[in-house]
């Protein structure tokens, strides 16, 4: 079945600090939204698979997030925890128009 | 539903790998509690060896540290024996009362060390060789007296008799056969041991059976059957081992040697496994890893309820943990009329093969002085190869460039965790992995014995080629090869200013680094050139980067200067107040003698901050923390200085400066030490005239009692020392290492010589001051300034 997602515009993408990640909430989502190096936008859950980390604020490296409790290293592209860990974060869409950056959420 | 209930008895190496099969194969299915009689966390009872003979201390030989068990929400209750076991209410029974119920129960309580029953047995200075605590204590005889007898010449005992060798005693080994590891060696290799062993100055006694132990009540002596003496101050007992019933006999499960188990590791009883050393399985107690590791393997899978064939026995492997002397033994080596050997002795280099051979096929290898076959005889025998085709490839690799190369996929590695070679490289080349540690980390790969740990080296060497250094000294991290000292050589050399330089310049493998080398890296560059580097806030922990301390639930604590530990009413009032208006979760004192406001949103930090017009603590920064005081001249009738001023001076002046890890500091006014500088970083103790100050002490996980550096007159050369001390240790320790841990490595000796000569002195307090000049107040900055307030402190609200 497929599935149908809304748009929702969280910001302006000058406005995001690079190679550090911002805490974005809208409704009941709490998402981390990283710039990175290469400029793109990304975005997955807050919440570590551990402990429920704030991975928003975690060392930003590449592609990864190294979450601030224990360290876990987290993928910021596909939310696949590296091993010798294992989980994963769910990960979301991003669009970026003029600037703008909109997520795109389940409806 | 409520979860199944798994109740573990023996938190030992088998156990703990059965419960760890079970986690990755059902990680939420059960509730698991686990009974351990010794008070520690599990940890690796092989590397014990390793432990006496000095290579490796009792804390690095944690299997699973504390937090392991938390973040899996296993219940270990260490130091807590069960007693009793109620099959029909499926309950067991502890030594402290505690009951708890199961719907599985495994037990897993290895063996007790087989103790001759000798006169004297029971004397002081006897003492088997199995646990931490038996480690300890001949590390504690061995600092006492001169004069050790170990009984028994096999593999535990000449392991014992070279730890004690080590620690300075003189070592008698007696054994009852005529020569040395009489059931893992022929009488050719026992020999080729013994005259090793005895270059090494080990003396033996064989043929020989002790009748009694003499002495008082302390042992000072052996005595044999043929009336022979000898002296001894401590008597190592290693004759053997015997499975460890009792728990099992009292329940009336079926015990022959050991608790007789099927190939599912299960009992007689429904519902009751049994695992390790104290189990039976098909006639055959095993006193070895390997085979404990398959078991466990089996046991996970019935209990999870998964498709197996089951444990079908284990074909031993032995080597001996004693270096300079390599040997290794496998299979059967007794040879009957029926058999056949192929015998290779090489008394020029002092190696020896043997391999035996019925109807054709490899059964047992012997190996001494060269064991780099034995993985691979022991998979030959394990699978029953032909002789011709083991002679085939041995005449194809005579040049033999790197035996690691020919070995097939399925050739085992690590024989204790049964890893193969393919499971390994694979690992290597789908997870990037470059260092020994890590594949250990990946694949548990020489997470035991270790003996294994230069197969994984040249696997990794083969696997990588050029870009896998054989040094392999120890890295910043896995991002590159190079060395701390390399490094800084490098950033000073070349001038390089930004953390993204280095790793580009100095090839680091990721293109950003990781969570280790880039906070190690912002401090090196801003330690070599602390007036003109920009400190990196993307490369910092965030407690650094936020200048407050992160909590598990994500909310911060803010801890507000007071320096010395000295407050007034002003501030106190000042505090209360922000408590309130912020709904602080909890205030407490620190054990630095400070206010912690705990439970603060990120968002309130500048504000709170901004309120209060106080610095705040570091007080989770790498940095110099708190400076704690007694009371002092001014009030206590026991102080002679003034610890409260000189305190609120050190705090003053230090304050801000980066650190290789947290600084903690402690001024007393008399050898009562009230501020407890004995396990602080730096600890300074008043005297009538004199201050004393000892530096690398510790009161964290590492327990340390710091060592007296120097003794000085004046407050001001108080200061200096602890400028030049903590310029010195800024310079030279490894990111991340504590004082404890650097006067540890380089000895206070060397640091003493150092900061004796006042030349060096004045240079390091030179270069402190210059860093000193730099350091700002982080915490007003967050306030004004308007982008770091967004970027760093403020949530997005999307309102919908
Ligand atoms: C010095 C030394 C060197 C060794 N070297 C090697 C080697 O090189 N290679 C190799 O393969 N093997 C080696 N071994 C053997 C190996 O360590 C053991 O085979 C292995 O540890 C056995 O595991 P286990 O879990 O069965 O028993 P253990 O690891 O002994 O664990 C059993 C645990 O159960 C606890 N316990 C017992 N009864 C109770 C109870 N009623 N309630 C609660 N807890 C209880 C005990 O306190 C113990 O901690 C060595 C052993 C020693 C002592
Ligand atoms: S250390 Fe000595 S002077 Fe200081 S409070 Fe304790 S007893 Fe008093
Ligand atoms: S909560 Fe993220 S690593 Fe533990």
């Amino acid at each position: 079945m497929e599935q149908t997602l809304r748009r929702v515009l969280i910001g302006n993408k000058s406005d995001l600090p690079e190679r550090l990640g911002k805490t974005v909430t809208i409704g009941t989502y709490e998402l981390a939204i990283f710039k990175l190096a290469s400029g793109e936008v990304r975005a997955i859950e807050n919440r570590c698979p551990h402990k429920g980390g704030v991975l928003a604020d975690g060392m930003v490296s590449g592609e990864y997030v190294f979450c601030p409790l224990h360290d876990w290293k987290i993928s910021i592209v596909d939310g696949q925890v590296q091993k010798p860990d294992d989980g994963c974060v769910p990960s979301y869409k991003i669009e970026v128009k003029n600037d703008l950056v909109y997520v795109l959420l389940p409806e | 539903m409520p979860k199944q209930k798994i109740v573990l008895i023996g938190n030992g190496m088998a156990g703990m790998r059965a419960i760890e099969e079970i986690k990755k194969l059902r990680p939420d299915d059960f509730d698991i509690t686990v009974f351990g009689t010794e008070p520690y966390p599990n940890y690796n009872r092989i590397q014990l060896s390793k432990v006496l003979q000095g290579d490796t201390e009792v804390k690095d030989i944690t299997l699973n540290e504390w937090s392991w068990y938390e973040e899996n929400d296993i219940l270990l209750y260490p130091g807590e024996t069960v007693v009793k076991v109620d099959k029909k209410s499926q309950v067991v029974f502890t030594d402290k009362g505690r009951e708890a119920n199961y719907d599985y129960l495994i037990l897993a309580t290895g063996s007790n060390p087989f103790m001759l029953p000798l006169p004297g047995v029971d004397k002081e200075g006897v003492t088997a060789f199995r646990d931490i605590k038996d480690c300890e204590k001949m590390i504690e005889y061995s600092k006492k007296y001169k004069k050790a007898a170990v009984i028994g010449g096999g593999l535990l005992g000449l392991e014992a008799a070279r730890g004690l060798l080590n620690l300075g005693m003189e070592v008698d080994v007696i054994h009852i056969a005529d020569y040395l590891m009489e059931r893992q060696l022929d009488r050719e290799a026992g020999h080729m041991l013994q005259t090793e062993l005895e270059k090494q100055g080990m003396n033996f006694l064989l043929e020989k059976q002790t009748v009694e132990i003499i002495g008082r009540n302390r042992v000072t002596g052996l005595r044999f059957s043929n009336g022979d003496r000898i002296k001894a101050d401590l008597v190592v007992m290693a004759v053997g081992i015997k499975p460890n019933v009792s728990l099992a006999l009292e329940t009336d499960l079926e015990v022959n040697r050991g608790i007789v188990v099927n190939d599912f590791m299960e009992t007689d009883t429904p519902n009751i496994f049994a695992v390790g050393e104290c189990a039976e399985h098909n006639q055959m107690v095993y006193g070895l890893v390997a085979p404990l590791y398959e078991q466990g393997k089996a046991l996970a899978k019935r209990i999870c309820k998964l498709e197996d064939k089951g444990y079908k026995g284990s074909i031993l492997s032995t080597q001996l943990k004693v270096s300079g002397v390599d040997v290794f033994s496998s299979g059967n080596i007794k040879e009957y009329d029926s058999m056949k050997t192929i015998k290779l002795k090489d008394d020029w280099r002092g190696t020896y093969k043997k391999i035996t051979i019925e109807n054709d096929h490899i059964t047992g290898a012997v190996l001494f002085g060269d064991t780099r076959e034995g993985n691979k005889l022991l998979s030959f025998i394990k699978k029953g190869v032909q002789i011709e085709e083991y002679l085939a490839l041995g005449e194809q690799t005579e040049s033999n460039e790197s035996l690691v190369a020919e070995m097939p996929d399925d050739e085992l590695i690590c024989g204790c965790n049964g890893v193969t070679k393919g499971t390994i490289v694979q690992a290597i080349q789908t997870q990037g992995l470059s260092s020994v540690e890590q594949v250990k980390g990946c694949t548990n790969a020489s997470r035991s014995c270790g003996t294994c740990k230069s197969l994984v080296s040249e696997l990794l060497e083969y696997t990588l080629g050029d870009e896998y250094s054989e040094t392999q000294q120890e890295t910043i991290c896995g991002c590159t090869t190079l060395s701390k000292d390399e490094v800084i050589a490098e950033i000073k050399e070349k001038g390089l200013t930004h953390t993204r330089e280095v790793m580009n310049v100095l090839g680091w493998s990721t293109e950003e680094g990781c969570s280790k080398c880039r906070p190690a890296l912002n401090y090196y560059l801003g330690m070599i050139n602390p007036i003109d580097y920009k400190d990196e806030r993307e490369s910092r922990f965030v407690n650094e980067r936020l200048h407050a301390n992160i909590q598990n639930n994500g909310t911060y604590s803010v801890v507000p200067r007071m320096y010395g530990g000295v407050t007034n009413s002003e501030d106190l009032r000042k505090i209360a107040d922000v408590a309130d208006k912020y709904e602080v979760g909890m205030i407490k004192l620190t054990g630095g003698q400070r206010i912690d406001l705990l439970g603060v949103q990120k968002e309130d930090l500048p504000k709170i901050w901004a309120d209060l017009g106080m610095a705040s603590g570091h007080a989770y920064a790498k940095s110099v923390r708190t400076v704690k005081t007694c009371v002092g001249a001014d009030f206590c009738r026991f102080g002679t200085q003034d610890s409260v001023g000189m305190g609120i001076q050190i705090e003053r002046k230090f304050e801000g400066l980066n650190t290789p890890h947290k600084v903690k500091m402690g001024v007393s006014a008399c050898p009562r030490n009230c501020a407890e500088g004995g396990v602080k970083d730096v600890g300074v103790v008043g005297l009538d005239g004199v201050w004393e100050i000892y530096v690398g002490g510790n009161g964290g996980v590492e327990l340390r009692k710091a060592e007296l550096l120097v003794k000085v007159k004046t407050q001001e050369e108080v200061l200096e020392y602890i400028g030049a001390f903590l310029q010195d240790y800024r310079e030279n320790a490894k990111y991340l290492e504590r004082t404890s841990a650097y006067v540890e490595r380089v000895g206070i000796n060397h640091i003493q010589e150092v900061l004796e000569d006042k030349q060096k002195r004045d240079a390091l307090n030179q270069s402190m001051e210059i860093a000193l000049s730099a350091v700002q107040e982080p915490w007003s900055e967050a306030i004004r300034n308007g982008t770091l307030l967004r970027d760093l402190y403020e949530k997005v609200k999307v309102s919908e």
